[in-house]
């Protein structure tokens, strides 16, 4: 395919337009702050491509954000596509610095990185089925390391339900995934 | 859900609708605890666990109707009983709530192990799947084994009736390892694990957790089976006809 300089522009153009598409949940948080928009690519048939990749399967903000994506990346190239591909497999640890910034502004606890790498070590009889985090999840209004996990689900699938107890307030945590 | 691959072949697409039929019919009975759980935190919870399966299913369900030109409704909402090829341990009803987080325990430790191989799939697709849907499942075991623990080392009622839910459930587990002709097939293609065998390292997990919540393993006499073959318990009849009834009755409708 021949990629001409006017191309360039139209992908970097479409890049920007598809970026700043925010998290319909989390609203301060944009795409591009959660690591879902993998690609901007023109497709075989030279259709321009924005691929993205859902955070959890069954994520219901996948539809509305593939909509919003399209809406916006239509107005550069109305020959837009928007792609979902599964592999690889999200996790937290793409969103960026700043959008870990911007979750603890907005209340929510960031997400612990996780650990790549062979997982299963076995303590007692729990399955160790998940890395165990290195770090203390820390409260979003006091900064605390002392908080207690309430339920590993909470208001969203990306989301748990911790309680400090410095201030006593509850709080949402990124879950690491 | 559109994704972006090629139609799977016919023996990978059984197998997918049937990986569907489970994600898709776990996730139907845990949304029934939706407004009934003992907390609002386990609602929440299992309404989470019953969404994570839900996409699951949908990913399944889409990529295996790839292969006949159906859609994942078309699957979920237009398939009669006798089509569904989900396990008997996926439909069975959720009782007490030992029952439900029983059920939950066998399931997700199986579901677990079954993703964890189906990473290395040859098919590409599954492998995607399953690399997605394993980190969530991976949620899913520890909210069971928490649970199982604080039931079954918990008072005595809540052990007596734990052990009873675990009597009455685990029968139905051995379905899950039943080496079908499909599944040899799946096997031989270097597509998804023999179901056999993950079984040691399913039992090894599910015992350790048993035994620290003072539960006793039942005995493996009775193996209920056919799930995979559309025979079903006498339960699920009507969990379809709750869950196919808006789509049957108004086809088409969108809002």
């Amino acid at each position: 395919m021949v990629t001409t300089e006017s191309a360039l522009e139209r992908l970097a153009a479409l890049r920007l337009a598809a970026a700043a598409v925010p998290d319909p949940e989390i609203p301060v948080l944009t795409i591009a702050d959660l690591g879902i928009l993998r690609d901007v690519r023109f497709a075989a048939d030279g259709r321009p491509e924005v691929v993205l990749t859902p955070t959890y399967s069954g994520c219901p903000a996948t539809e509305a954000i593939r909509a919003d994506v399209l809406a916006q990346t239509r107005e550069v190239d109305p020959q837009t596509r928007v792609v979902i591909e599964l592999a690889p497999a999200w996790t937290t640890d793409w969103i960026t610095d700043e959008g870990k910034a911007k979750l603890r502004d907005y209340g929510i606890a960031p997400p612990r990185p996780t650990r790549a790498g062979p997982v299963p070590v076995q303590l007692g009889s729990r399955p160790a089925v998940r890395p165990a985090a290195t770090d203390a999840a820390r409260c979003p209004r006091c900064d605390s390391a002392d908080t207690e996990l309430i339920s590993q689900f909470g208001s969203t699938p990306c989301k748990s339900l911790r309680r400090c107890r410095s201030c006593a307030e509850p709080f949402d945590e990124f879950k690491s995934l | 859900m559109t994704q972006s691959s090629a139609p799977a072949s016919a023996e990978v697409a059984g197998y997918a609708i049937r990986l569907g039929d489970d994600a898709l019919i776990l996730s139907h009975r845990l949304s029934e605890w939706s407004a009934h759980a003992p907390q609002i935190e386990e609602d929440i919870a299992l309404a989470n666990i019953a969404l994570d399966l839900l996409g699951q299913a949908r990913s399944l369900l889409t990529y295996g109707g790839s292969f006949s030109g159906r859609s994942e409704d078309d699957l979920a909402y237009l398939r009669e009983e006798r089509q569904f090829t989900n396990l008997q341990l996926a439909e069975l009803e959720n009782g007490t709530f030992a029952v439900t987080m029983v059920r939950q325990l066998l399931f997700s430790c199986y579901q677990h192990e079954l993703y964890r191989d189906l990473e290395s799939s040859r098919d590409a697709q599954l492998a995607a799947i399953a690399a997605k849907a394993v980190k969530e499942v991976a949620y899913h075991v520890e909210h069971a084994s928490t649970w199982i623990l604080r039931l079954g080392d918990g008072t005595e009622l809540s052990h007596d009736r734990t052990q009873a839910a675990l009597e009455g459930v685990w029968p139905y587990s051995h379905e899950m390892f039943a080496d079908d002709e499909l599944a040899r097939r799946i096997a031989d293609l270097g597509v998804g694990p023999l179901p056999s065998g993950l079984r040691p390292a399913w039992l090894g997990t599910v015992q350790g957790i048993l035994t620290e919540a003072t539960l006793t393993l039942p005995d493996d006499d009775w193996k209920p089976t056919g799930g995979r073959a559309g025979l079903h318990t006498e339960g699920f009849g009507y969990l379809l006809a709750e869950m196919q009834h808006l789509h049957r009755s108004h086809p088409g409708a969108r809002w």
